[in-house]
């Protein structure tokens, strides 16, 4: 009963966290349709480097970006241990290459910190945030630019 | 609003309908058939439309039916012979209210010239049925320049007003008519939930009236029907509005009732002498209302049967006094046809198109399932073998099945050709008979609205191009009435479209010299008929002396053929000089598959269209030859063709492979320009499941679209047209650096 009489502000969200390289990100489960494992891509021709290709999911093209590469963290060549998150990015969905999935986060609004001033492209077109949970630091992002937009594809 | 809107959508859905019916059927009596039921069905087509139309105010459609109304009801009830001209004129005004439909569909404004140009040509067939207001009006106007005549002579300056004549029928200026309307409703109209009170009231606006009940069909009450109807009634209506003001009223319960409107000099003597209404006691036997009223002393089953039957027996006989009651001259009713076209349901679209994906999905799974079998190494008689088997041939009937959902007949196309060749033979001044054939062969949705555009063009040119004015065919000793068919058929599993002319064939030397005239063939090419004929298809060719505005727009027949190369057909010609030409189109009956090569190209598996392929050529190092900086030819039959390799085009790969260790294919990319695609192997030939990049991802340049290999793996489908101009740039680009 106590709970229902918290302000909205404060209403827990669920995030899932995963790990690439030695970071640990989450994005919002809302946006997070399955966790499927890696099976290999069509690579696609005139496509940026972190596009790893499309695989087959239940007869949809899913295109398969490589967050490290995406985030500008280093790469590695993707294996059977590796795990695609199949998330919605605006009305498309996308399949993102993480080396492993940590679990699902429940927090309020106000565990999470403002995005610490670090002049990095990644910190400012991805990052929506940090948390500090059990001496843990985990990096909130956010989905909307993680396609190629159209004017860079032209380019 | 929604709702209206929706509504609005099924009334114009019902419109197109109804418009194709109206055209079916002027055909037919275009044909001679005066069948009266046919000139009906004509007639009601219009009338629904003009009835919906009202609903919606949709003034200038209801005004045009109004009249074009009219004149056909002159014909359906014999006082107008149907003539070859008056079908024309109806046909042509068909076409007009089509435009205004679709005008109103699309909230557009149409031009109103021709339309009032009909509706006034429309009229000239209608004498006398256009009484008082109109005609009456005219007078005062001719007057006034008389007046003005004589005023000037004593040099007073008549200074013209106008003069609006809707204005004297508020003023009630103009003559009032006497009508006798009878009405005589039948069981149906009340069934319907009609009131009579209430169309004496809208009666009743239109001018002073005398209503009389007739009740001389009521039956004794011993024989009455509960739902029944019995009385009628005489209406005397003093009103300055014409006779269709009357019948509006009664627009809604014109099926369900009979209606006679006459003129009548004024109320007539022995019509003003009605008689009072007085109650006729009417002997009633007692015992007959005991067996209608169920005996609660008796409560036996037995004697509720009997009762019950008894009260059964009323339906079985109501039928008949109401087709006692249709006189002869009753076409209203709305044909009882027991033979309803068969049960439909419109189904959203979309919900089709996920059946579909769903089960192109189920044919993949079903493939994927059958390999891993096969790996598994099990017997082919185990029963697993033995199950999938069946589950392969039940996924291939379902796939059939929800293909043929989508199928639809080309009729749907073929229709809106008649008014096409009509508007086309009238510009040109042609005589021209449309004959179609095949119009239930049914293909993809998708194609059939594609094909409206490619199949408009042949139509317009057949025309305008092959067939001969009257006096030329005359002169040849043809019939004056040139001839066009459009026949559909299924072949090979491919729909066939074939539109051939009686006309004058392809002039091949005037072609020739066009040809030659525009650069597009050496002066000294030797060409066979075939390749004459088929420089029409080239690009920038027209060879119409003067341009007309109907198919020489500068866009030609090679646009038509790239819009059926795009949809993965092809189109060839067969002309005979003097007896006419024939332009046949083949085409897949789905765009949601399509059959392909599929090829490995840097380790990648690829599929090519197989309608861009024309030849498969193996290369050899005698003719490869390198050409500029990093381009390289083919030659081919003593031509030199640029030779493309894929894997670079596509940046699998930087280097160059040994085109010896690959495969070229020969293919035509827009414009009839020919290409050799180097690929590395040919795995095979197969019909794939086009999925959409573009849902996902984006566009990717030099890829068409992709599709799921029976392993799981996606695969894409190479666009030719673009992977030829891409290499074409890249050679371009790479030119400047050679030199």
């Amino acid at each position: 009963m106590e709970m229902h009489a918290k302000p909205e502000t404060t209403k827990p969200r669920e995030l899932i966290s995963f790990i690439i390289g030695k970071q640990e990100f989450c994005v919002d489960i809302m946006s997070v349709r399955e966790i499927r494992g890696w099976s290999p891509a069509t690579p696609l021709p005139h496509s940026p480097a972190f596009v790893r290709g499309v695989i087959n999911l239940r007869g949809a093209v899913l295109s398969i970006v490589d967050l490290a590469s995406r985030l500008g963290l280093p790469t590695s060549e993707p294996s059977a241990r590796h795990v695609i998150i199949v998330a919605q990015v605006g009305s498309q969905i996308a399949g993102l290459l993480v080396d492993a999935v940590t679990g699902i986060l429940t927090v309020t609004a106000e565990t999470v910190r403002p995005t610490p001033d670090v002049a990095s492209e990644m910190a400012r077109s991805f990052v929506k945030g940090v948390l500090a949970i059990d001496n843990r630091m985990i990096t909130l992002i956010t989905l909307d630019h993680v396609l190629p937009s159209q004017e860079q594809e032209a380019a | 609003m929604d709702a209206m809107e929706e509504i609005k959508q099924v009334f114009f859905q019902e419109c197109e309908e109804q418009l194709f019916e109206l055209e079916a059927g002027l055909l037919t009596i275009e044909r001679g058939d005066f069948d009266p039921e046919t000139i009906n069905a004509v007639f009601r087509a219009v009338h629904s439309i003009k009835g919906g139309a009202g609903a919606f105010n949709l003034t200038d459609l209801v005004h045009f039916a109004h009249v074009f109304e009219n004149t056909m009801d002159l014909v359906r009830v014999g006082k107008l012979e149907p003539s070859p001209g008056l079908i024309k004129l109806m046909l042509r005004a068909a076409d007009i209210l089509a435009d205004l439909v679709r005008a109103a569909r699309d909230d557009d404004t149409s031009d109103p010239g021709p339309r009032e140009a009909m509706a006034a040509e429309l009229k000239t067939w209608t004498p006398g049925a256009i009484p008082p207001p109109q005609a009456a009006a005219p007078p005062p106007v001719a007057v006034a320049p008389k007046e003005a005549s004589r005023n000037n002579d004593d040099g007073f300056v008549f200074v013209p007003t106008k003069v609006d004549l809707n204005d004297f029928e508020d003023l009630s200026l103009a003559p009032t008519t006497h009508f006798r309307v009878i009405f005589r409703p039948k069981a149906e109209l009340y069934a319907k939930g009609n009131e009579t009170t209430i169309l004496f009231r809208e009666l009743g606006r239109l001018g002073p009236m005398h209503v009389a009940c007739d009740i001389s069909e009521l039956p004794p009450l011993e024989d009455m029907l509960p739902e029944g109807a019995y009385l009628s009634w005489t209406v005397h209506l003093e009103t300055s509005e014409e006779e269709d003001k009357i019948k509006a009223i009664f627009d809604f319960v014109e099926w369900d009732s009979t209606l006679e409107i006459e003129v009548t000099d004024g109320m007539r003597a022995d019509d003003a002498k009605e008689e009072p209404f007085v109650f006729k006691p009417t002997m009633v036997d007692l015992s007959l209302l005991e067996t209608i009223v169920p005996d609660p002393i008796d409560g036996a089953e037995a004697s509720v049967i009997e009762p019950l039957a008894s009260a059964a027996k009323p339906p079985q006989a109501a039928p008949a006094p109401a087709k006692a009651e249709k006189p002869s001259g009753d076409d209203h009713a709305p044909a009882e046809k027991k033979d309803a076209a068969a049960a439909t349901i419109r189904v959203d679209l979309e919900r089709v198109d996920r059946l579909i994906d769903l089960v192109g999905e189920l044919v993949i799974n079903q493939a994927m399932l059958t390999e891993r079998v096969a790996e598994l190494g099990l017997a082919r008689m185990s029963a697993v073998s033995i199950g999938l088997d069946e589950l392969e041939q039940l996924t291939r009937e379902i796939q059939d099945s929800v293909m043929a959902i989508r199928a639809q007949p080309v009729k749907s196309v073929f229709q809106r050709m008649p008014r096409l060749v009509r508007e086309v033979a009238l510009q040109t001044g042609k005589n021209v008979r449309l004959v179609t054939e095949g119009e239930g062969t049914e293909v993809d949705k998708t194609v059939i609205e594609r094909l409206s555009d490619p199949l408009t063009h042949m139509i317009r040119n057949a025309i305008d191009h092959g067939l001969e004015k009257p006096d030329v065919r005359r002169a040849a000793g043809k019939p004056e009435e040139g001839l066009l068919k459009v026949a559909a058929l299924h072949r090979s599993g491919r729909i066939v479209i074939e539109i051939s002319d009686d006309g004058a064939g392809i002039n091949r030397s005037r072609v020739r010299s066009i040809a030659v005239e525009k650069g597009l063939i050496a002066a000294d090419a030797k060409l066979s008929d075939e390749d004459i004929d088929n420089l029409i298809f080239l690009p920038g060719f027209s060879t119409a002396a003067v341009v007309s505005d109907i198919s020489g727009r500068g866009v030609g027949m090679d646009v038509v053929k790239r819009s059926i190369q795009a949809l993965g057909g092809r189109i060839s010609i067969l002309s005979r000089p003097g007896l006419g030409s024939t332009f046949t189109m083949s085409l897949p009956l789905t765009l949601a598959v399509l059959d392909g090569m599929v090829v490995s190209v840097a380790g990648q598996t690829l599929v090519i269209p197989l309608t861009a392929v024309v030849e498969i050529l193996l290369p050899q190092a005698t003719t490869v030859h390198n050409f500029g900086g990093n381009a390289r030819v083919m030659g081919v039959r003593s031509e030199f063709i640029p030779l493309i390799d894929v894997g670079q085009v596509l940046q699998f790969r930087q280097e160059d492979i040994d085109p010896k260790s690959g495969v070229a294919l020969l293919v035509e990319a827009e414009g009839g320009v020919r290409n050799a695609l180097l690929v590395d192997a040919i795995q095979g030939q197969r019909q794939v499941v086009i999925k959409s990049l573009e849902t996902n991802y984006g566009h990717v340049p030099g890829i068409a679209a992709a599709t799921i290999l029976g392993d799981g793996r996606v695969a894409l489908i190479l666009d030719v047209d673009a992977i030829v101009v891409d290499s074409r740039n890249d050679i371009a680009s790479s030119l400047p650096l050679a030199g």
